[in-house]
């Protein structure tokens, strides 16, 4: 992840980058939330995103296929292939249905740690 | 020259596109007034804004546009009134501007019924985004709603309120009928039902006197005695023309309302002029962007010195709700001794069709289409052409007898200044040159460079139409690709894939593709690959390249669980067996059904109950149904000669045999099949994509039968041939069909678009013309032979079970938002948010 951290994040293990489908995601629960996490091995970047489609409120982002769309990284739903940007999660398809919530994300010795903005346990680095 | 423009409406924008691109030689002053607070946005769109379009998305040009263009922008700030004498306007924020031009643009208002109650709260209009805004906010807290005004809008407006997840939605119309302005009687009925299984309430005849309730609406009372409780309600009666500036000011205004405007859209005073929906031309308000777009260029032209009069214009239209067709076009209402009329009427499939001829057979003149308006885009264009009808003019709506041809004549025949985007004012001409002398081959580069299509997009069909012909004329080759990612078509990446011999969906991308892949070709390559190598599809590399319901190895369904359907061959099975699915969807709290393929399928199960299901499963001698893959799905079989008195042959053991050498064969589209015993067809075999009939001499073999949304009969492939004969003709047929279709093209669609047919595929496939058989029955061989159940593999292995579960940070932990409720005794998944 390239981003440019300015706000203060939380950094929260979630799990180890094996634990991750190569070019694929899976689903990371932190208290009540869920959030998708990718492994875009073919770019050498990871992911994360709001688990929630904001299309038909479906549990369903990790589930989803990643990919590209003029270069940018993306992702679509699995139930009506809304597609959503990676990089800021917002819509790309036509009709747009609202936008995901992104999350930066590090790797460190094998562990994959998901930033959760403002958050105040679990802290991490 | 000083041009005033009052508004920043759709029109009073294209007014200033225009007058920018105009040769106009004295150097131009543009002060334009608005009345809202933002830039010109699409108003048509309007509705796209409760689907999560925001107001920057609907813009037509930001505020920079027009700084950029050296015009002078004043939002917020309507024009309070017009000193003709002094030829300047004041403004509501004190700025006085003097003109040489100006131009009303400044559009309509919703008409508001004097009705009693009116200033309620949750009593709305819909016109602007801060309307729909406040609707928003309202819409959170009601439960049922209504629209007064059953016209174009009104019915726009009902779904917006459907869509914000008001229960219950009624439409309350004056008229005896819905859109009475577009469509006849049987048309308005047609169009009744349609709505109401949306979910719609249409009341018409209706009269309403008061609304009630304290501050905030509870319910509206009708003439009639009757009342209903509602708790939000949109009125959409009309509109009335913005037309006080110019009342003020004297200048000449319609009974009715509306400035009165000659043919070059002058005022009374000759400096003035008024376009869009204020403007009163010969009596009509005009109320589409279309006709106010076309009075936008007529006085750009006459203020360029040129001249161009405004003559009228169409008003056919297109009512833009998903899932609910309808149009006008002409003049859809003539009576019968100006014209005879066609009328095709389907009441069960909610279609009906009007179509409107001059006397003498030779022009069309107008119609309505309701249900089904495909035709919608040729039959105006063969209206306003005037193009010559078919022999038979009624094959215009009931598409061409025996043949798939398309009736009437297609774009080849359109004359070259026919109007394609009536929004835009774009030809047929202006689209041909940009493809022949512009270079665009795609609908969004003819978009970027002529702007057609960019209105209301209704034209986008024929624009690819008449894209496709001209690069066809021009000899160019028509690419049929697949995505960004892969410059090929299907059947020439699946040659590739083989000859390069590559088996992972990264290897394929590296080699013959470029970018990260997508949604279109993961899965179009993962099917390839199946099909060549028929190797376990959950290989490492390529589970995340296969679809989501391959990759889960199950069909998602709504909330996010997943169906189980173990194979049942040709639909027959023992008491034992009955009774472990039995057993299994107790255990699990699954959902049975029977399904129309004569097996059960199970649904509600979660995503970490997958593997151990199918493990108790598979233990008791079941295998994947795969029911989730563009594979084989059920030979359905009748019971035949072993019990039928009428059975020619074991039509259940040759199901059987058939639906057991191609389970798990991955295909272009999913694949069905039927055996029956005997003519009277009772397994239903001609209408699968192969499907086979005991004759008295053997098996009569028929291809490429569809049902789904556009069923089609098969066709007989080969007469009276013995059950060896028949499963090589299959084989054949299969590879054929896998090496050459496009993705998601089920057989009948492909053997459709199959130069030479029926009589083609009978060549190659019996009378082996390519020389293709004896290779083509080895490739099937070699994947039936690979053929292992996909379930098993991943049952057994750790590694791949990990894959199914929710939480990768608490994989025993199921997804806690799924929820389901109860139906019948059974349960069912809770409906969408
Ligand atoms: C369960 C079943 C309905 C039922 O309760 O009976 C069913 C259910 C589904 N059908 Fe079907 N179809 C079922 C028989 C049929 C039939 C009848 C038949 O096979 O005899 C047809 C028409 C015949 C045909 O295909 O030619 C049929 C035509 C479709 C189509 C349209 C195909 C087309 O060519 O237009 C789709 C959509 C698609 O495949 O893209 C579809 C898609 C679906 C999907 C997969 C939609 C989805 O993505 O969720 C449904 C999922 C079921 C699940 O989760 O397991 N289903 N579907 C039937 C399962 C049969 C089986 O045992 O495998
Ligand atoms: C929900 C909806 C859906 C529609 N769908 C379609 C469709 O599918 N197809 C179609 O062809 N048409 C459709 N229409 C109609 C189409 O939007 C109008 O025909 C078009 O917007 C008219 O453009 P206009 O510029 O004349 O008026 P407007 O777009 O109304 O613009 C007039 C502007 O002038 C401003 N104004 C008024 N008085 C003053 C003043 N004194 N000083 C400064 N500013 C002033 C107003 O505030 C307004 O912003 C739809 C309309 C709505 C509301
Ligand atoms: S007909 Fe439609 S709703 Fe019914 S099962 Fe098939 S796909 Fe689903
Ligand atoms: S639920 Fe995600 S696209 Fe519909």
């Amino acid at each position: 992840m390239s981003a440019t951290l300015t706000e203060s994040y939380t950094w929260f293990a979630a799990c180890s980058t094996t634990d991750v489908p190569e070019n694929g995601g899976v689903c990371v629960k932190y208290k009540n939330d869920q959030i998708a996490l990718f492994n875009f091995t073919r770019r050498g970047e990871w992911y994360a995103t709001q688990n929630m489609c904001p299309h038909r409120m479906q549990m369903a982002i990790s589930r989803g296929m990643i990919g590209s769309i003029e270069g940018e990284p993306k992702v679509a739903c699995p139930f009506h292939k809304k597609n959503f940007s990676l990089v800021d999660g917002r819509c790309l398809s036509d009709d747009s249905c609202g936008d995901l919530k992104t999350y930066p994300v590090k790797v460190e010795g094998g562990r994959v740690f998901i930033g959760i903005p403002g958050a105040e346990e679990d802290t991490w680095a | 020259m000083k041009i005033v423009i009052i508004g920043n409406g759709m029109v009073g924008y294209k007014l200033c596109e225009k007058l920018l691109a105009k040769p106009i030689a004295a150097p131009l002053h543009i002060t334009v007034f608005g009345e809202e607070v933002r830039p010109a946005y699409d108003r048509v769109h309007l509705s796209a804004f409760f689907d999560g379009k925001t107001a920057d998305d609907l813009s037509l040009a930001p505020a920079s546009w027009y700084a950029d263009n050296g015009i002078a922008l004043h939002l917020s700030d309507p024009v309070l009134s017009i000193d003709r004498a002094a030829k300047t306007v004041s403004s509501h924020a004190g700025h006085t501007i003097p003109y040489d031009y100006l131009v009303l643009a400044t559009g309509s208002a919703a008409f508001v019924p004097p009705i009693p109650g009116v200033e309620k709260e949750g009593v709305f209009i819909y016109r602007t985004i801060e309307d729909l805004e406040l609707m928003q906010a309202h819409a959170r807290k009601a439960k049922k709603g209504a629209v007064i005004g059953g016209g174009l809008l009104g019915l726009e407006a009902a779904k917006a309120l459907l869509d914000l997840g008001l229960g219950t939605t009624h439409v309350v119309e004056f008229a005896p009928r819905l859109m009475p302005r577009q469509i006849d009687e049987a048309g308005s009925r047609m169009l009744q039902g349609k709505l109401e299984e949306l979910g719609i309430q249409i009341h018409t005849s209706k009269n309403t006197a008061a609304i009630v309730g304290e501050d905030t609406i509870t319910g509206m009372d009708f003439t009639d005695g009757s009342h209903l409780e509602v708790d939000m309600l949109v009125i959409s009666a009309g509109i009335k023309p913005r037309d006080e500036l110019a009342r003020h000011c004297g200048l000449e205004v319609g009974p009715r309302g509306g400035i009165v405007v000659n043919n070059s859209l002058q005022t009374s005073d000759p400096s003035i002029f008024a376009i869009g929906e204020c403007a009163l031309h010969e009596g009509m308000i005009y109320g589409l962007v279309a006709p106010g777009y076309e009075m936008a260029d007529v006085v750009a032209t006459h203020l360029s010195g040129a001249a161009k009069s405004f003559t009228g214009f169409d008003m056919s239209t297109k009512l833009k709700l998903i899932g609910v067709d309808v149009a006008s076009f002409g003049d859809p209402f003539i009576g019968p001794n100006e014209a005879r009329t066609i009328v095709l009427e389907d009441t069960s499939k909610g279609i009906y069709k009007r179509i409107n001829i001059s006397n003498d057979g030779k022009k069309l003149l107008g119609g309505i289409l309701v249900g089904d308006a495909e035709a919608y885009n040729m039959l105006l264009q063969t209206a306003k052409n005037g193009l010559a009808l078919p022999p038979n003019p009624e094959d215009l709506i009931l598409g061409a007898r025996g043949g798939s041809e398309e009736a009437g004549a297609g774009v080849a025949a359109l004359p070259e200044d026919a109007l394609i985007c009536s929004c835009e004012g774009i030809t047929k001409g202006q689209i041909c040159s940009s493809v022949t002398d512009g270079g665009c081959e795609s609908v969004d580069a003819i978009k970027k460079c002529t702007k057609a299509g960019t209105g209301c997009g209704g034209c986008v069909p024929m624009i690819k139409d008449l894209m496709v012909h001209t690069m066809k004329s021009q000899g160019k080759y028509v690419r049929n690709v697949i995505c960004e990612h892969f410059e090929f078509s299907r059947q020439e990446l699946l040659n590739l894939v083989k000859v390069k011999n590559l088996t992972t969906y990264n290897e394929v991308l590296d080699t013959l593709g470029k970018g990260d892949g997508c949604e279109i070709c993961k899965p179009l390559v993962a099917s390839i690959l199946a099909s060549l190598w028929n190797e376990v599809i959950l290989k490492k590399g390529n589970d995340t390249a296969q679809d989501s319901n391959d990759r889960f190895l199950a069909n998602i369904q709504k909330g996010g669980t997943y169906s189980v359907v173990p194979r049942i061959p040709g639909g027959e099975i023992t008491p034992e067996k009955l009774i472990v699915i039995g057993q299994v969807a107790q255990k699990y709290n699954l959902y049975t059904k029977i399904t129309g393929g004569q097996r059960i399928d199970m649904f509600g199960a979660h995503l970490n109950d997958l593997p151990a299901i199918w493990e108790e499963l598979i233990a008791a001698g079941f295998e994947s149904g795969h029911a989730y893959g563009k594979s084989l799905r059920t030979v359905k079989s009748c019971v035949g000669s072993t019990w039928c008195r009428f059975g020619l042959h074991d039509s259940v053991s040759f199901a059987i045999r058939i639906e057991e050498r191609y389970r798990g064969l991955r295909a272009p589209h999913k694949l069905k099949s039927a055996v029956s015993g005997c003519i009277r067809e009772c397994a239903e075999a001609q209408s699968k994509d192969f499907g086979i009939i005991a004759t008295e001499k053997g098996w009569n073999l028929y291809v490429c039968g569809n049902g789904g949304s556009k069923p089609q009969h098969a066709l007989l492939l080969a007469a009276d041939i013995d059950s060896e004969t028949c499963i090589r003709y299959i084989d054949r047929f299969l590879m054929l069909y896998i090496k050459t279709a496009d993705p998601l093209t089920r057989t009948a669609t492909w053997l459709n678009k199959l130069e030479g047919g029926i009589d083609y595929l009978r060549n190659v496939v019996v009378n082996d013309s390519l020389g293709l058989a004896e290779q083509f029955e080895q490739e099937m061989q070699e994947l039936v032979d690979a053929y292992e159940c996909e379930w098993k593999a991943v049952v057994e292995s750790p590694e791949l079970r990990k894959r199914f579960s929710h939480f990768v940070n608490a994989p025993e932990e199921k997804d806690p938002t799924v929820q389901f409720e109860s139906m019948r005794d059974q349960k069912k998944a809770a409906d969408w948010k």
